[in-house]
């Protein structure tokens, strides 16, 4: 474009050619500017290689972006609120402008956040912002992780970045925890109550673990400024480390990409950072902060002028933990109870510690699920097509089941919500939900695996034989025969190109001897991939279309 | 325009004398606004001061509907039914005007617990059943207005709500589930008198809180504090039925992050 436009210009007369390289005044600060901070730090090289990196486009890629940009709202509105937050649990007596606290003795972590929901202009707003973008942030997290597992986006090579995305999550649940504890009102210290007694179910060293948390007997007098730190300096940096080495990676190994027109394992098609994704994601930040700032104008979250001070003796009824912890709180309602046996007149209780270990071996199967379907699958090349669930109906299915248990547990979480509002007994919610905590996962899985092989079956039947028109033809020889309309050659490679996986084949080592990890490797192999469907070939495709 | 006048002039002079076809609407419309203001009127001014017209009359009176609304359970003398309905010596007439005033009794069915409904009685019937039952053997009365003006300490009523009464009605008073399918109703928008009269009475599953357990200017307070959240709407916006984090957490799931994936489809159309 340039070359062709600068060719006649250059030819006729002499002033033109003396006009023409001199650029405008701006153009000339910009790059004297630009030059002069490249000759120091040498920034172009990461400017030429980060702006050319491209980005896939589909709507599901953005949803780690909303988990980052209510990162960055959590940050911004986060330091406000610590202009105006006191960590301390020393007893004041409330002076401020709400009433039905009035003269009420209580600690300043709470008082001044009573201040800054009533007394510091814009206060209330910005607490909003804070909690409802937490809540969004961490929403976005789940999702984020949803999309990755179940189009495979963790395969090979990006198993390590699953395992970080992994402890975002948890530093997030973490980080939603620790913030939901410091303005010490009533809901904030009934929560922390269940985490003492979660604590305190370790065998042994629960106890000492509780009263190293707490500085002493639960509440105690230090647990809002420890937590304050911890909040706003110890695990924000780890989480903004964790989170930089989660991108760099992102653009290490680069983003999948659903199998389309062009789109190969080999390749990356979409929009370069510079200007265009650059410009789009700039804009998408803008509109996810807009969609808190809006949320929290109009919708009150956590009004802790209504739960009053924290006491240890009040316990509110419908009292639960922000969603996120949900899955935890529920699992400690399912539990029936009398899991406790007396032994040389010790009572040894089982009912924390089997929820502790539930919930951490389902958390580890999250954590290690990469390397444990790789281990299975055998699977050793590189994948940068996501998969179409579908495609991978042992997967898919593992993780509605995954899906299934974790609903289970949130869902436990509300019973007592449950119970009132569909006018239902607490007790018979708890019951179903019971059952379900074994049932449903399982039927999840079968339910959805024969939806993936039916699906897989019908996308075979589309590629090989096009949809049913329903225009019936009559040949000349007298035979009808139903028209099917062909797919162009675009929509047939979205359906036909995936992978298709063999069971591994038991195979003796050198000794010739074959070991019990391989057998079960090769049992689990068989059970992963026992029941699927080959995709249509090359060749199925041609016989087909002389078929038609 | 001056046709059709014309035509319905001559139209109502040459039917003088008949009337209006709404006329005999507007005639009951009228007389049923008359008789049914006078009686609010009237029964308005007999609350006011229950408990000061106690005359035998009005006993016979509550004994005469007890007798056809509430003897099949409670027995023709409230001497209770074994396995239907409890006797009622001694629960007084802050029960009664409770149970009945707020249309729980008489019981539509049984179940877990009677269900707040309309209510079937006047103001007057009400009170008039209360005295009945008052007059059976002693026990809470009425509570005198001066405690229901909700003009007391909302700190003090907050605090003691938080101690007393929050375990089983939530904080906000948005209610809780009991054991069984029982439940603490919420308690936005009941009326003082109902408030005082349950702390008195213990209706169902509610503990009773006597005079010396929470002094009738704590209940007072408690009043109060109920009140303020009636009057005073969540200053953060709309509080999503008080029901806490629950309610918060679907509400960023359906809405927060459903209009913010609706956001990334658009997005990524507009891109292709």
């Amino acid at each position: 474009m340039t070359v062709t436009e600068t060719k006649p210009a250059a030819a006729p007369t002499v002033t033109e050619t003396i006009t023409a390289p001199v650029p405008s005044r701006g153009a000339r600060f910009t790059g004297a500017a630009a030059n002069y901070i490249d000759e120091r730090t040498s920034i172009s090289g990461l400017v030429k290689e980060l702006g050319r990196k491209i980005f896939p486009d589909h709507w599901s890629f953005m949803l780690g972006e909303v988990a980052l940009y209510s990162f960055v709202v959590i940050l911004l509105s986060g330091t406000f609120l610590t202009f105006f937050f006191q960590p301390s649990m020393a007893v004041v007596t409330y002076q401020g402008s709400y009433v039905p606290l009035k003269g009420i003795e209580m600690s300043a972590a709470y008082s001044s956040s009573l201040n800054i929901s009533f007394d510091v202009r814009g206060g209330l707003l910005f607490r909003q912002i804070h909690h409802w973008a937490a809540l969004l942030f961490i929403a976005a997290i789940g999702l984020h992780m949803l999309r990755v597992f179940f189009t495979g986006a963790f395969r090979k090579p990006r198993e390590i970045n699953w395992f970080i995305g992994f402890i975002l999550f948890v530093l997030a649940m973490a980080e939603g925890f620790t913030g939901y504890s410091l303005p010490d009102d009533l809901l904030s210290g009934n929560g922390l109550q269940i985490i003492n007694g979660i604590i305190k179910g370790i065998p042994v060293v629960g106890t000492w673990i509780s009263y190293l948390l707490f500085g002493g007997e639960f509440p105690g007098t230090k647990l809002v400024a420890l937590f304050y730190s911890v909040h706003i300096l110890l695990l924000p940096a780890i989480l903004v480390a964790a989170l930089g080495a989660h991108l760099l990676l992102m653009i290490i190994n680069k983003h999948t990409q659903f199998a389309g027109p062009g789109r190969t394992n080999d390749n990356v098609v979409g929009v370069p950072i510079m200007p265009i994704f650059a410009a789009k994601a700039g804009g998408f930040f803008f509109v996810v902060f807009g969609v808190i700032v809006l949320i929290a104008s109009f919708f009150t979250i956590n009004p802790i002028w209504t739960y009053g001070p924290y006491d240890p003796s009040p316990v509110s009824a419908g009292t639960q933990p922000d969603w996120y912890i949900g899955f935890a709180d529920g699992m400690l309602r399912l539990i029936p109870p009398g899991w406790e046996v007396v032994f040389f007149n010790h009572t040894y209780s089982f009912n924390i510690i089997v929820i502790t270990v539930i919930l951490i071996a389902f958390l580890a199967i999250v954590a290690t699920y990469p390397f444990v379907e790789a281990w299975i699958t055998g699977d050793k090349r590189e994948h940068h097509i996501a998969e179409r669930p579908r495609n991978a109906p042992t997967r898919t299915a593992i993780g509605a089941a995954g899906v299934t248990f974790y609903a289970v547990l949130w869902a436990a979480a509300s019973s007592d919500l449950m119970a009132t509002h569909f006018k239902v007994t607490i007790e018979g919610v708890i019951h179903v939900l019971q059952v379900l905590f074994f049932l449903g996962p399982v039927l999840a899985f079968f339910i959805t695996k024969r939806v993936c092989l039916g699906l897989q079956k019908k996308d075979r039947e589309i590629a090989l034989h096009g949809y049913e028109s329903g225009r019936i033809v009559r040949l000349p020889g007298g035979e009808y025969i139903e028209v099917h309309e062909q797919l162009d050659d675009y929509e047939r490679w979205r359906l036909v190109s995936f992978n298709e996986h063999q069971p591994l084949v038991l195979q003796a080592d050198a000794n010739g001897q074959i070991s019990g990890a391989q057998r079960t490797r090769a049992a689990l192999s068989r059970w992963f991939f026992e029941d699927r469907i080959a995709p249509a070939t090359k060749t199925d495709l041609e016989r087909s279309s002389e078929h038609h | 325009m001056a046709k059709k006048s014309m035509t319905t002039n001559t139209g109502s002079t040459g039917r003088r004398g008949r009337r209006h076809p709404l006329a005999t609407v507007a005639l009951i419309m009228i007389g049923l606004v008359t008789t049914g203001g006078a009686y609010a009127l009237f029964s308005s001014t007999a609350s006011a001061e229950p408990s000061s017209v106690n005359t035998q009359a009005s006993v016979d009176e509550g004994k005469k509907l007890f007798s056809s609304n509430c003897a099949t359970c409670h027995g023709l003398n409230a001497e209770g039914v074994d396995g239907v309905g409890p006797s009622l010596y001694g629960v007084g007439a802050a029960s009664v005007s409770f149970q009945v005033g707020t249309g729980r009794m008489p019981l539509a069915n049984q179940g877990p617990q009677a269900e707040k409904k309309p209510v079937q009685f006047t103001n007057e019937q009400v009170s008039s059943l209360a005295e009945y039952v008052a007059s059976l053997a002693p026990g809470p009365a009425i509570p005198s207005s001066k405690y229901l003006q909700a003009d007391g300490n909302a700190s003090t009523g907050a605090e003691l709500f938080r101690v007393n009464c929050a375990m089983c009605h939530n904080v906000a008073g948005a209610g809780g589930a009991l054991t069984e399918g029982k439940y603490a109703p919420a308690l936005a928008g009941v009326l003082p008198v109902h408030i005082y009269e349950a702390m008195v009475s213990g209706p169902q599953s509610m503990p009773v809180f006597n005079d010396t357990n929470l002094t009738p200017t704590q209940k007072a307070d408690i009043i109060t504090y109920l009140k303020y959240l009636d009057k005073n709407p969540s200053p953060g916006g709309f509080d999503l039925g008080s029901l806490g984090p629950v309610s918060e957490g679907l509400f960023i799931w359906i809405f927060g992050l459903g209009a913010i994936v609706a956001v990334t489809i658009w997005i990524a159309a507009k891109a292709n």
